[in-house]
């Protein structure tokens, strides 16, 4: 993915659009398809359908019209933010390794409870983007994870599953 | 005088002791995450939504006044300390503000940037409250065929008008309204795009499409591209002002409220074009004061206009929200959603249906506004210290809230991996330049639209004319044509040239 690099002046063309485009005019068509399966009441001169019909055909135009500027060297700008440099290629491995602890979370957030899923997702999270203080992002997780879980308890009167550590919270 | 008199009752009702530690709770709470890079105001509100779960409607009303404000002052700290702005509408602020903060001045700019927003928040919001009764009284006028088009001109604005590129926008739109179909039909109960999930029929929480759009997608897309070199903070001392910069202030203050108001009254959207107005204005005023002006080297006016302009805008934005339900920015967009969660939907009824509420929450904004700079002139060091967070931590923590939020609206694993999936959208769009607001717009307005179009084509019995049979309609729909096809016009507003020009600055 070395086109994102937003400082090389030249007019390479992006070809990841061309990917984006295939799949924007894949969800119009679904659109439509998941349209024409429902069914329009007697005496209702609209129906649900006439809205996604709209909608969907306005994504497969987009869709076209992407493809087309694609072609003729249009090129996105990426969005620039207070921590982003983007003269550097982006950084995959520490984007998946977000992205995995994130599905562990999901996994485990019902079986272990949030108060020990929560600080297993903060310190993994800040080890995955170069935190080097495992114990200390472990301490500090865990004392946001049992806090949080208090607060929505006590306060605003949520009770977020306990888990394992049912009858000791 | 009537106006007065109920904003004095909305005074009464807000300023009970507790009412007061909501609103400072609210401020604190905004500024705390709005300071933090790489969070808006958008972003704030919407992460700390589920703190006000177990508050009635009113202390919630007076905490996202609080949060709002925060988060809007919050964003200017950062963007005056720090060499590059977050947001868009901090992007002026920007220019001047960190060359003053380069120069030692940093105390001085936030201390005109803090009143000055002050200042254009309290106006703008007088304004909200004598102008928003009579709209909404013509507003109960307008039947659905007006309505929407009233939307589509909104819609069709915030795409085209805002970024870089139109196809862009009006890409993000589709997106945003593909989203907001998912789920029954309002009407007939039929799933749509729900791929027969049952967990999917209910729609999607817009707190879980904005919080992973914005909060995680802005994580792993900072992941990406995680700057590795330490940046510079610039400190500060207390905020203060001497006699001269006064002087040079408070003009441009107004002018600045002047020129936002009406930008955030019109379904324009965003508070983009005015400040970028109010910087041309300064800087071109300036530069016929004797002995020459000082804007590229970090001229106050240069933070002071801007800044009110930002405010005034955020605060004009009240207006099509409460007496049209109409939301204009991604910030109105997630108040409007939690309105909704109380029960509280906005339009034209609501100012006769609720107007104890309404004089409430305007009260409390102006509370707010003025909590907001009593507490955070004297607090301005140590917000400064947050922009020293370990980005590691910070982006985690990030992360922890923004699954914590999630998880919260239905103690639920499937919503954080929708938050998940929303994060991998908002990771794409950040990539391939697709504006947030648009997507937002669509999720929100797309089903109100869709309600306001069948009501229009129900009473003409399927014929289209039922879409045009209102003269209003027709007046709003040949504005929209003109968006469309007039967009040489409208690039002649946006801010283009300067924008690039202070990007090459930066880079």
């Amino acid at each position: 993915m070395n086109e994102t690099r937003a400082t090389t002046g030249e007019t390479r063309i992006d070809k990841a659009q061309y990917g984006l485009a295939a799949v924007l005019a894949i969800v119009g068509i679904y659109t439509i398809i998941d349209a024409r399966g429902l069914n329009v009441g007697f005496g209702d001169p609209i129906g649900p359908r006439v809205f996604p019909y709209v909608i969907g055909t306005a994504m497969l135009v987009l869709a076209v019209l992407l493809a087309v500027a694609t072609a003729r060297g249009d090129r996105p700008q990426a969005e620039a933010g207070e921590d982003i440099d983007l003269t550097t290629p982006p950084d995959w491995l520490t984007v998946g390794k977000l992205v995995a602890i994130l599905v562990l979370n999901i996994l485990l957030v019902n079986i272990l409870g949030w108060p020990i899923t929560g600080a297993l997702l903060f310190a993994g999270c800040a080890w995955s983007l170069g935190s080097r203080t495992l114990v200390r992002d472990l301490l500090v997780g865990a004392v946001l994870a049992v806090a949080s879980w208090y607060f929505f308890y006590v306060a605003l009167g949520v009770p977020l599953p306990p888990g394992i550590l049912d009858g000791i919270l | 005088m009537d106006t007065l008199n109920l904003l004095l009752d909305g005074f009464t009702s807000a300023l009970t002791l507790e009412n007061l530690l909501y609103a400072a709770i609210g401020v604190l709470l905004g500024t705390f995450v709005g300071v933090l890079p790489g969070i808006g105001p958008a972003m704030a509100l919407a992460l700390l939504l589920p703190v006000t779960y177990g508050l009635d409607a009113t202390q919630a009303l007076i905490m996202f006044a609080g949060i709002y404000y925060g988060g809007m002052y919050g964003g200017s700290t950062t963007s005056i300390l720090l060499n590059t702005p977050g947001e868009s509408a901090s992007v002026m602020t920007a220019i001047e503000g960190n060359k003053m903060a380069k120069k030692g001045r940093a105390a001085q700019a936030l201390a005109t940037a803090a009143i000055g927003s002050f200042i254009a928040g309290t106006v703008g919001t007088l304004l909200v409250a004598f102008f928003t009764p009579s709209i909404a009284t013509w507003a109960v006028e307008i039947g659905a065929p007006s309505y929407f088009a009233i939307m589509l001109l909104s819609m069709v604005l915030v795409s085209s008008v805002l970024g870089a590129s139109r196809l862009r926008g009006y890409i993000g739109l589709a997106i945003g309204l593909t989203i907001g179909l998912i789920g029954l039909d309002a009407s007939t109960a039929q799933a749509r795009l729900t791929g027969g999930s049952l967990q999917l029929a209910d729609g999607i929480d817009i707190v879980v499409v904005a919080v992973g759009v914005f909060a995680i997608g802005e994580a792993l897309w900072t992941a990406a591209h995680l700057r590795r070199k330490p940046i510079d903070v610039i400190p500060v001392g207390r905020p203060f002002m001497g006699r001269d910069d006064w002087s040079r202030s408070w003009a441009p203050w107004l002018r600045g409220t002047a020129l936002g108001f009406p930008f955030g009254a019109l379904p324009a959207g965003g508070a983009e074009t005015p400040t970028f107005l109010s910087y041309i204005t300064e800087r071109k005023l300036a530069g016929r004061r004797r002995g020459g002006s000082e804007f590229g080297e970090g001229a106050i006016e240069g933070v002071a206009g801007p800044e009110a302009a930002n405010n005034a805008s955020a605060a004009g934005m009240f207006v099509p929200l409460l007496a049209l339900g109409l939301p204009v920015t991604a910030t109105a967009s997630i108040l409007l959603a939690a309105m909704q969660k109380y029960g509280i939907v906005p339009g034209p009824t609501l100012m006769t249906d609720q107007p104890d509420l309404i004089w409430t929450l305007l009260a409390s904004l102006l509370i707010g506004n003025t909590l907001l700079l009593v507490i955070n002139l004297p607090l301005a060091p140590m917000w400064a210290k947050l922009l020293r967070i370990q980005r590691p931590q910070l982006y985690a923590g990030i992360l922890f809230f923004a699954c914590l939020g999630a998880y919260s609206v239905g103690q639920s694993s499937f919503d954080l991996l929708l938050l998940l999936l929303f994060g991998g959208l908002g990771f794409a769009i950040r990539r391939f330049g697709i504006p947030v607001l648009p997507l937002i717009l669509g999720v929100i307005l797309g089903p109100l639209m869709e309600v306001k179009m069948r009501e229009a084509l129900d009473l003409s019995n399927g014929e289209v004319s039922g879409l045009f049979n209102e003269p209003l309609a027709i007046f709003v729909y040949v504005l929209v044509v003109l968006v469309v096809v007039a967009p040489p016009l409208i690039a002649r507003f946006r801010p283009p040239a300067l924008l690039e020009q202070h990007d090459q600055e930066v880079s």
